[in-house]
């Protein structure tokens, strides 16, 4: 991925523009959902937001190994960028949830086990942010540390959130929907496959932008000398 | 292995007459954990009845408050005459360091809980001693996780400037699971009628926690701590 080329890129980053401006035309094209309605259409965007978050956690987690023990400067810029992806999706997440279910349920916020893991795992990867802008030098180490327990957390928030909400109230949550409405599945494949090749493209210009950053790093190093 | 665990034991012995020579720690980590029960009953505690099921959380957070200060202390001593440096130099396996700094947290906290737990059963009439095995053992796998996590993220950010803000901006997310299991299984004994099964379940989730992030900290303590 690192190496990919301008033209790759650029025909990846035409393919993703494309593929946003036809969506809406799908989404809207798309049946409605009996109960919801008009508000349900969120979901094309907010499920792939949320994928594309778990996809940059894994692969934050794992490059961030792989920079802890086998010392490889790319694991890192691939980790960094990686991380600020999570960050992002992550964020689109929790602002098309609520919104969806303000309407869907009546309340912003519901504490339901997906939304309390999701907000969760977004404080992690900012976390790792925050330790990265403001741990000084050698926090590059120490944030590949916080990204691999960061990614080892996965399961047992998971656990702990869906047991932890079953002794509470709960409401009717997301009611199956893709398994019902064929209609609704073409747009949403459209939406998740627009969503992952937005991530390539953006995971690909962040770590160029990374690798650039260092070279120019060690520019001024050699000038300084 | 025996070798490893004495070295362990050798830095572990070695916090304690620190600590026993001062009582630093343990006091002012005793004196904040007491004030944070003190701040939480002005919020749960109405018309002189506290809110039922609050003991339970009041005693997770004065733990996760107290015990980020104490290892927070711990490790700056460890910058005095750059400690750190002469314990990493030494010619013995980092992870037995990591490990005798971990068993000295856990002794201390331990400490700090028993005080806590006391405290809590006074001030706000809460039944924590009708099932002591079981809050034990709640305590202790609980506390394990979230000092194992909080010694490694204490110790690698020995290096960096603005420790004292980041340890507990990096510890709580990654210790959310500790303190839901704990607060958890805490409510679950405190219950009028006690939901043994599920105290059972939390257990079981913090031990598979202490096991996993026990095994990836002993991995990365020597790599993070590596400059």
């Amino acid at each position: 991925m690192m190496a990919m080329s301008t033209r790759t890129f650029g025909g990846l980053l035409c393919v993703a523009g494309a593929m946003f401006i036809t969506a809406p035309i799908l989404i809207a094209s798309a049946p409605y959902e009996s109960t919801m309605g008009l508000v349900q259409k969120i979901f094309y965007f907010h499920v792939p937001s949320w994928i594309a978050m778990f996809l940059a956690v894994f692969i934050c987690g794992f490059s961030s190994a792989v920079y802890l023990f086998k010392e490889k400067p790319a694991a890192d810029r691939l980790a960094v960028a990686a991380a600020e992806l999570a960050v992002l999706f992550g964020l689109m997440g929790l602002v098309t949830g609520p919104l969806w279910a303000i309407k869907a349920w009546g309340v912003w916020w519901q504490w339901d086990a997906r939304l309390t893991m999701a907000l969760i795992l977004e404080l992690i990867f900012l976390a790792y942010l925050l330790l990265r802008a403001y741990g000084g030098p050698g926090s590059e180490k120490l944030s590949a540390g916080l990204a691999l327990f960061g990614m080892a957390n996965v399961p047992f928030v998971y656990i702990s959130v869906n047991v932890w909400r079953t002794i509470h109230p709960t409401t009717n949550v997301l009611p199956s929907l893709s398994s019902s409405a064929p209609g609704m599945f073409g747009p949403f494949v459209w939406c998740m496959v627009a969503f992952l090749v937005l991530f390539v493209v953006m995971l690909t210009a962040r770590v160029r932008l990374e690798e650039q950053r260092g070279r120019l790093e060690q520019l001024y190093l050699a000038l300084e000398r | 292995m025996a070798n490893f665990f004495k070295i362990a034991w050798l830095v572990t012995r070695k916090d304690i007459r620190v600590e026993t020579r001062s009582w630093e720690m343990v006091s002012t980590t005793l004196f904040f954990a007491t004030s944070c029960v003190l701040v939480f009953s002005f919020a749960f505690v109405r018309e002189g009845r506290p809110i039922e099921g609050a003991a339970a959380g009041i005693v997770w957070i004065a733990v996760a408050f107290s015990g980020t200060l104490a290892l927070g202390r711990a490790f700056e001593r460890e910058r005095y005459q750059d400690a750190m440096r002469g314990l990493l130099m030494a010619p013995v396996e980092r992870a037995a360091i990591f490990l005798g700094k971990l068993l000295a947290i856990v002794l201390l906290m331990a400490v700090v809980e028993a005080v806590i737990v006391l405290f809590v059963t006074f001030t706000f009439r809460a039944p924590l001693f009708r099932f002591p095995g079981y809050l034990v053992a709640l305590l202790a796998t609980g506390t394990i996780g979230f000092a194992t996590v909080g010694t490694l993220f204490a110790a690698m950010l020995l290096r960096t400037r603005s420790r004292g803000v980041l340890l507990p901006i990096l510890l709580y997310p990654v210790t959310f699971p500790v303190l839901i299991a704990g607060v958890g299984g805490t409510v679950a004994l405190l219950q009028s009628e006690p939901n043994l099964d599920l105290v059972r379940f939390w257990t079981a989730l913090l031990v598979l926690f202490d096991a996993v992030f026990l095994t990836l900290a002993l991995w990365t303590f020597e790599p993070v701590m590596t400059e």
